[in-house]
């Protein structure tokens, strides 16, 4: 196990997460990840909205960024553009990417930019205590859905393929290690990247839809989490309630940044 | 074409404001398209990519916002330009560059609103979003040109003073002014003043993003030296109110100080920062205040009630926050009447107002259907007055 601790700014610890949450967990395998690419803190930036999972940039040593709420990835586009050596990573949450940033979301994924896009997703704004997010599965109960949700949920991971993302994937808290590859992955991967990671909030969606501590919701996840492999041989019937975890997708296709930087020399060049 | 011969040019307001972006160093752009700003956007997309800089057509104004402070924490000068509803749109990410302290150039070009409004038709209406415009208290440095080469030379100014006190800067045009042309002759680029943002001169162990630097200690409204990030300095940039070292804090007392500085950035200076013309005024009896498309009509009525006899002077308002409070005062010193053209409901009357506790009369002189002023219009008025 490699020592995450030289990647926190431990004197601005403890979190302000809850006891069971699951965002630490979906954040120290995020860090698994960098250190197992070996990035170096000064070329790594940090870039997030605002919500419970945004707060994860306060507490990491490397170049970091707490925006406006949904606007992370708007933010990290023209930190990347200005400084296409810099590794950009967007840490969001799902009500942050989902809902107020969707726009921003797939136009990322549109234009390909080589951004690392990880969300945490715990089906609910857990900062404002527990109102529905686009992510929330229809009937589940919310601090504005006291008669169950009635909207239907994304899934987020096809529209980020659709929007034009060349690596999608999903993990889980509870499957921290597989997270943390799929996450390595990501980073690895030239292009826009989204790894949506399965998250708890015990606090608000926990307790509202009666699903127990934190410990009760991992034991949730590991029950019906279900590999994409496993998954290609089920039926939908068999797939309700449960969610698919793995790589989803992987593609090479132009990067924004580096195709910006060829039409600069282009120009260069006088043509 | 000559150098020389370049510089002498017919070019339109947005034109120069392009130019004076690039010369000030201007390398990143990003914005959505909204009339009469358009231009700006277009010549960018054709001008940066040429000099090494970076042009982005976001997928709206707060996108736009929101890369243009990434591009600039990431080292370069950046700017946006929008019009009324883009305006509105910005206004968070705005504040979010002050008090995070990113320094950036947002220009808005005015027109008919509120909502969609006139697209193509001019008015003056956004005087107070652009001091208001987002929310909490928050310092606005704002400059109001009246011509093409004053488009260019405020453009200039409004990134230097964007990076020298760490803060957004807007430049208020107007229709007119964006789109008419004038011939012009733009300065050598080897002899213009280019004002680059505070460096921190500390290793990064020392560095405090948000703390004085050596020898500013105590100094109200100091600028902090600012690093760009990938630079080594590893720091934390929050929208939420944070310490020196950048972060999030929930003590009172930091939090006022930080209100408090970046508040002073602007208050400290306001000699410096307010720039105002004038014409005939110094023995005025009546004084009109106008800046923009409005102050082109006011010169002439000035003139013309000169010729007629009448101790009339204009006080253009090229700065229009902070507010030229002190300019007012000093008018009144010989004007007891105050005529205010400005092509929206009394914006600009009202804080002429204040500022002169009632030691002159102001007369308001809105304009709210879409036409520019005629010089006689106003010149009636200051007859009336007379
Ligand atoms: C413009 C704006 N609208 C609303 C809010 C209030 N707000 C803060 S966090 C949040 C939801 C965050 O939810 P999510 O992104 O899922 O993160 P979580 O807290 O669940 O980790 C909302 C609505 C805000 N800060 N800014
Ligand atoms: S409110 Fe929910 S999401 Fe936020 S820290 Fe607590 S458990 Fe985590
Ligand atoms: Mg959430």
């Amino acid at each position: 196990m490699p020592d995450l601790s030289t990647y926190f700014r431990t004197q601005h610890m403890p979190t302000i997460w809850c006891a069971g949450c699951g965002h630490g967990i979906v954040l120290g395998a995020v860090l698994r990840a960098i250190d197992r690419v070996g990035l170096d803190k000064d070329r790594v930036a940090i870039v997030s909205g605002i919500g419970c999972a945004s707060r994860a940039p306060g507490y990491l040593d490397f170049n970091t960024l707490h925006t406006t709420h949904g606007r992370g990835l708007a933010f990290a586009t023209g930190l990347k553009m200005a400084r296409p050596d810099l590794k950009v990573i967007v840490v969001t949450g799902d009500g942050d990417l989902a809902a107020i940033g969707g726009n921003h979301l797939i136009h990322a994924a549109r234009r390909n930019i080589d951004i690392t896009t990880v969300c945490f997703n715990n089906e609910i704004y857990g900062m404002t205590s527990g109102q529905f997010s686009p992510m929330t599965p229809t009937t589940r109960l919310a601090t504005t859905a006291p008669y169950g949700n009635v909207e239907r949920n994304f899934d987020l991971c096809e529209l980020a393929k659709a929007a034009g993302a060349t690596f999608v994937a999903r993990g889980a808290a509870f499957y921290a290690r597989p997270l943390s590859n799929l996450i390595e992955q990501a980073i690895k991967h030239k292009g826009f990247s989204l790894v949506e990671a399965v998250s708890q909030c015990p606090t608000y969606y926990g307790r509202r839809n009666k699903l127990g501590a934190g410990a009760d919701m991992l034991e949730w996840q590991r029950t019906q989490a279900v590999t994409a492999e496993k998954a290609a041989g089920m039926k939908p019937e068999e797939l309700a309630d449960r969610f698919v975890i793995g790589k989803f997708y992987e593609a090479d296709a132009p990067e924004y940044v580096e195709e910006y930087d060829k039409l600069i020399q282009r120009l260069k060049g006088g043509r | 074409m000559s150098a020389e011969r370049a510089r002498v040019r017919l070019m339109q307001g947005n034109e120069a404001c392009v130019e004076g972006a690039l010369v000030a160093g201007c390398r990143f752009y990003a914005g959505y398209p909204i009339t009469p700003s358009t231009e700006i956007a277009e010549l960018m997309s054709e001008r940066l990519p040429r000099l090494g800089g970076k042009f982005m057509q976001m997928e709206d104004e707060i996108g736009s916002m929101a890369a243009v402070i990434g591009a600039s924490l990431g080292g370069l000068k950046a700017m946006t330009a929008t019009s009324g509803p883009g305006f509105s749109l910005k206004q968070e990410n705005i504040g979010f560059a002050a008090l995070a302290e990113v320094p950036c150039v947002v220009v808005d070009v005015q027109r008919v609103g509120p909502s969609t409004g006139q697209p193509t038709s001019p008015a003056q209406g956004d005087v107070m979003q652009a001091r208001w415009g987002t929310h909490g208290d928050h310092p606005a440095v704002v400059l109001c040109p009246w011509s093409v080469r004053e488009t260019f030379d405020l453009t200039l100014r409004a990134f230097n003073l964007a990076e020298a006190l760490r803060t957004p800067v807007i430049l208020l045009s107007d229709e007119v002014i964006a789109h008419m042309r004038e011939k012009v002759e733009l300065p050598d680029p080897a002899t213009v003043k280019v004002v680059d943002r505070p460096r921190p001169v500390v290793p990064p162990s020392e560095y405090k993003p948000y703390g004085p630097a050596p020898g500013d200690e105590g100094r109200e409204g100091y600028v902090p030296p600012m690093a760009a990030f990938g630079e080594g300095y590893r720091y934390h940039v929050t929208g939420l109110f944070h310490g020196e070292d950048g972060f999030p804090t929930g003590n009172g007392e930091k939090s006022a100080a930080l209100l408090r500085r970046v508040n002073a950035k602007v208050d400290t200076r306001r000699s410096e920062l307010i720039q105002v013309a004038r014409e005939s005024l110094d023995d005025a009896e009546i004084a009109v205040v106008a800046y923009g498309c409005s102050a082109r009509s006011a010169v002439r009525a000035v003139r013309e009630a000169r010729a007629r006899g009448i101790k009339a002077g204009l006080l253009r308002l090229v700065t229009i926050w902070p507010f030229a409070d002190e300019a007012i005062q000093e008018a009144a010193r010989t004007a007891k009447v105050f005529i205010v053209p400005e092509m929206n409901l009394g914006q600009v009357a009202r804080e002429v107002e204040r500022a002169l506790h009632g030691a002159a009369r102001v007369v308001p002189l809105p304009r709210v259907d879409n036409e520019l002023f005629t010089p006689d219009e106003i010149l009636a008025r200051i007859t009336e007055e007379a």
